[in-house]
């Protein structure tokens, strides 16, 4: 296959809006090739999105779309052609996640949070998710075998846990949200600093988060700990984001990469002392990232309408339920998490979802360095990664915020900087924010970029970006960002002006990392004790069977590993 | 051989210590099961053929033969109805839900009579709940309401609940406070500190007055409700409050009582106000052993998980029109695939009798009351016991059962795949 003419932007590999040809065959870009041609002529074309951090799959999704039947009802196409029928708006079914992200020029997605235990439920819904390629992040904070290694200041065999942890959950990197509060969430309260103990663990969330953040250097992961913050949601919380990011800096990274991932920034640049006073504080937290190196994030963009809160942070959870009154689900995941789920709908009427709003663009454009910001929406925390287009037009264009913020409450140009920002990104920004930094961030090597041995994931738009000018015409941007003229996944066009072509089945990302016997053989007597006694189920029965991961790609990691070179 | 740590298919407890003794792929001995799971897995007198009905008598046919009689119902129905997927694994389930879709059908489980009105409250609610092994590790106090796991969930209380010690909980059933809400004595009841004992069909009134009372409004609960005097409600009230950890778990005693869905609703709301004060949470007591993944693999697929229609090619749920009984009940349906439940036993007897009227065809290991209104019957292997394969425990906690022993009988994925596989020959050779 040959797609000639295109505009290409491939920041990767320092293509900036060239027009070039991209040749691809056996599923890969290559420097030559022939076959089918297909006519970019002048059109945008950006590898295939990739998205480091949505909710798709397993246990909160499962029970977003089982408590929320009035989602279901908003998405519903029949099924036709190679498709099968969609639902859900916030919560979509899986195949629905598939095609919407096929269609806007998405190809690989990761979910975002899985406790070991549950893994199985999410791989069987990642294989039932047609088109992308996908890992899984297993959750590490709130688990019993990681608070006593910490406690005992024994890395190794917490490193020896992790690496035990990833490859029973087949799971692709180590998330820890609110570390130490889903654990005291087991008995209803939560932790409310870093240096505040976890009960019955004499351990603190810095010692938590810092020893696994060593953990995953020694073990030379393809992607860092990737981190939701304590107190995440509350007015004043930029702090706690601001000390857990001190505490990380000193961490030398394993390869060559950000030390820490944060989830969902936006959640976490809150000031004010309560929701009265609330205010913006992504000033403060943007000079922080544009400062230091050891930290990347991603927005967590909060977009007005309905959403779905889904998150292991369960006391958080309990909090939204409360405010809202809405219906409030809950679920404590034994000796390793607890997590909630509330449906949410966020008002442009309202001062607290309006600064919401405009923290998330702030961050994005106040940080100077675009490969350290990934666009995200959470979904579907902030808003479904349907409406991804009309966030990159508010990234795109002056105009765009200033007329959305004119329709907004009277008091937000007093609580945030947003109005005074002039930058507008340019395409180059957005293909590092939708694909380059997000394959980077995640420790894909074959993802994000169109070089030579590049999977052949592309996307190409009906806009000329020689043309338009997406400051102005942001209208016509987030109409071509919503519906690709074509996406090509492994070389497969997949989608083509908004219509499934094709659904052939992706891959799933694991990483197997090796650890001394020693260490394992320690951590075993650990693990037999745990089984023995607390878990309910038995050990033989807990990992992940291969037969739940039909397609897996296997990144190898572990202590023995020289550092990876440096992509592109 | 000895087959350890293998999952019991009976229940909803997926009990996964259990150890089988298998001779010449039979199963002569099982181990750590109760006697409801050994007796499963041991299992009785099977299906020999595949049968269509001729001139009222089921008569051996190939399986080739059944599953095109098979196809050759669903695909002439205008609304069949694809009824069951309790007793076997998701890996049926979702090659189920496909039939479903490519038929035209209506797909729901035995939920519908069983913890359907429990989805519908979680619809309205949420269900603030947690693993079993949670439950094992931190609760203090226990209600088992309108349920009866010393009968019906045997090894619960020794494995997830009452009885058993976990790291919060080192004195097992010492340590705990056990309370059982129901309208009789029961066998759970004698292992209980507190029984409360309320009149049939007084469940809402009765979660509503302990509602009252947690939120410090009892002055507006009168003097008795459902026959409980209030002192009594104000002592239990309290028990749930001084809770450390509460759990309640909920049986068909208040799903299908009068109030259904609301009993559930109100449940759910009694939960979510009590963690104002303490840590509480819910669960439903699931019986087949993999009802549970129905909903599943439903929700992942359709977006709801039960009673889902696909005759308009996009799913829809309206419990009440789309339900099973209430399409038999309306005659709305004129054919139905029966799988891996038993829809003569356990429908009420108006449905029973609208099932007889339309062609039914079966899928089972075992012959049961539906084998006496089914047109074709298809024996299959038993999941979970010859066939591998996934399963939802009560806390949706999802497990691979093992495959224990050989068969020569197809599993119920392969029947399926049949099936579609003679659907899909026959719409071709109709449309050319």
């Amino acid at each position: 296959m040959i797609i000639k003419g295109g505009i290409v932007y491939d920041p990767a590999n320092d293509v900036f809006g060239e027009e070039m040809d991209l040749c691809v065959n056996e599923g890969r870009i290559v420097e030559d090739a022939k076959g089918e041609e297909i006519d970019a002529r002048g059109l945008l074309v950006m590898p295939g999105g990739v998205d480091a951090h949505s909710h798709i799959a397993g246990t909160k999704v499962n029970t977003g779309r089982i408590m929320r039947p009035d989602d279901a009802r908003l998405g519903i196409e029949p099924r036709s052609g190679v498709c099968r029928p969609s639902t859900g708006y916030t919560v979509p079914n899986c195949y629905a996640m598939g095609y919407r992200y096929a269609r806007m020029g998405y190809t690989t997605v990761f979910e975002a949070a899985t406790p070991i235990i549950e893994a199985r439920h999410t791989h069987e819904e990642l294989e039932e998710i047609p088109i992308l390629d996908k890992g899984a992040l297993t959750l590490f904070g709130n688990n019993w075998e990681v608070m006593e290694c910490v406690r005992d200041k024994d890395i190794s065999k917490l490193a020896a846990y992790v690496a035990w942890g990833l490859r029973s959950a087949r799971g692709y990197g180590v998330k820890i949200v609110n570390p130490g509060g889903g654990e005291a969430w087991g008995f209803g309260s939560n932790v409310k600093s870093l240096n505040d103990p976890v009960p019955s663990f004499d351990v603190t969330p810095a010692e938590i988060i810092a020893g696994l953040a060593r953990a995953n250097e020694m073990l030379h992961l393809p992607h860092s700990i990737h981190l939701h913050f304590n107190n995440l949601g509350k007015p004043g919380n930029y702090t706690t984001a601001l000390e857990t990011l001190e505490l990380l800096k000193d961490i030398k990274p394993g390869r060559m990469r950000q030390v820490v991932h944060v989830a969902h920034m936006q959640f976490s640049a809150y000031g004010g002392t309560s929701w009265r006073d609330f205010e913006s504080k992504a000033p403060v937290i943007a000079d922080y990232f544009n400062s230091h190196n050891h930290a990347t994030m991603d927005l967590g963009q909060l977009l007005f309408g309905s959403a779905t809160t889904m998150t292991a942070d369960a006391p958080l959870e309990y909090g939204n339920a409360r405010l809202t009154h809405n219906k409030w689900s809950n679920h404590d995941i034994e000796l390793e998490e607890s997590s909630g789920v509330v449906p949410m709908v966020y008002f442009r009427k309202m001062l607290v979802n309006a600064v919401q709003w405009a923290i998330g663009l702030e961050l994005a454009l106040l940080t100077r360095d675009p490969w350290k910001v990934l666009m995200t929406t959470d979904h579907p925390n902030g808003s479904p990664f349907i409406n991804y287009p009309e966030v990159i037009a508010l990234l795109m264009s002056k105009p765009k915020r200033d007329a959305e913020m004119a329709t907004l409450h009277e008091q937000l140009p007093k609580r945030t900087s947003l109005g005074g920002i002039e930058r507008e990104l340019d395409w180059t920004q957005i293909a590092i924010m939708t694909r380059a930094a997000p394959a980077r961030i995640l420790g894909l090597e074959d993802k994000g970029h169109l070089g030579p041995g590049a999977d052949a994931d592309i996307s190409i738009y009906n806009l000329r970006p020689e043309e338009v000018d997406p400051s102005q015409d942001h209208v016509l941007v987030k109409k071509a960002l919503a519906a690709a003229k074509y996406t090509i996944k492994s070389g497969i066009v997949v989608s083509q002006e908004g219509q499934i072509l094709a659904t052939p089945e992706g891959k799933t990302f694991w990483v197997d990392a090796g650890v001394p016997q020693a260490d394992m053989d320690r951590l075993m007597v650990d693990l037999q004790e745990k089984f023995e006694k607390y878990y309910s189920v038995r050990l033989s029965n807990y990992a992940v069977q291969d037969a739940y991961v039909p397609n897996p790609k296997v990144i190898r990691a572990g202590i023995k590993v020289e550092p990876m070179k440096e992509v592109a | 051989m000895i087959v350890e740590d293998a999952i019991c298919s009976f229940c909803g407890c997926l009990c996964d210590d259990i150890n089988v003794e298998v001779e010449e792929s039979k199963i002569k001995r099982v181990k750590h099961a109760c006697r409801l799971g050994s007796s499963k897995i041991l299992g009785h007198s099977r299906i020999k053929a595949p049968m269509i009905r001729r001139d009222g008598e089921l008569m051996e046919v190939s399986y080739q033969e059944a599953y095109d009689r098979a196809a050759e119902i669903l695909l002439h129905a205008q609304k069949p109805l694809l009824y069951g997927w309790a007793s076997t694994v998701c890996e049926a389930q979702k090659k189920g839900i496909l039939l479903a879709e490519e038929v035209g059908g209506v797909l729901d489980s035995t939920a519908t009579v069983c913890h359907g009105p429990s989805v519908i409250g979680i619809e309205e609610k949420g269900l603030p709940g947690a693993t079993l092994g949670q439950v094992k590790n931190r609760a203090d106090t226990i209600v088992f309401w309108g349920c009866n796991p010393a009968e019906a969930h045997p090894r619960h209380s020794l494995r997830y609940s009452s009885n058993v010690c976990g790291r919060f909980t080192p004195e097992g059933r010492e340590g705990r406070k056990i309370i059982v809400v129901d309208v009789r004595e029961t066998r759970t009841s004698k292992n209980a500190d507190e029984t409360v004992i309320i009149q049939p069909g007084t469940d809402y009134e009765v979660i509503s007055a302990l509602r009252m009372l947690v939120v410090g409004k009892g002055d507006v609960v009168p003097d008795e409700v459902g026959g409980v005097p209030k002192a009594e409600l104000d002592g239990l009230a309290k028990m749930l409050l001084a809770a450390r950890f509460g759990t309640v778990f909920f049986g068909l005693g208040i799903t299908h009582s009068r109030g259904r869905y609301k009993n559930i609703d109100n449940a759910l709301s009694l939960v979510a106000e009590l963690n104002s004060h303490t840590k509480f949470v819910i669960m439903p007591m699931r019986g087949h052993y993999n009802v549970g993944g129905i909903g599943q693999a439903l929700a992942w697929s359709s977006g709801f998980p039960m009673s889902v229609d696909f005759t308009r090619n996009a799913p829809y749920f309206n419990p009440g029109e789309t339900a099973a009984c209430d399409l038999l009940a309306k005659a709305d349906t004129d054919a139905a695939l029966i799988i891996a439940a038993d829809a003569a036993s356990n429908f009420p007897r108006a449905a029973v009798k609208a099932l007889a009227k339309i062609p039914v065809i079966q899928i089972d290991p075992y012959e049961n009351p539906t084998t006496l209104i089914a047109e074709v019957v298809i024996p299959s292997a038993i999941a979970g016991i010859e066939v591998a394969g996934t399963a939802y425990r009560m806390d949706g906690l999802a497990l691979r059962m093992r495959k224990l022993v050989d068969t020569s009988y197809p599993s119920d994925e392969e029947i399926l795949s049949h099936i579609l596989e003679s659907v899909r020959r026959m719409r071709a050779g109709e449309g050319a």
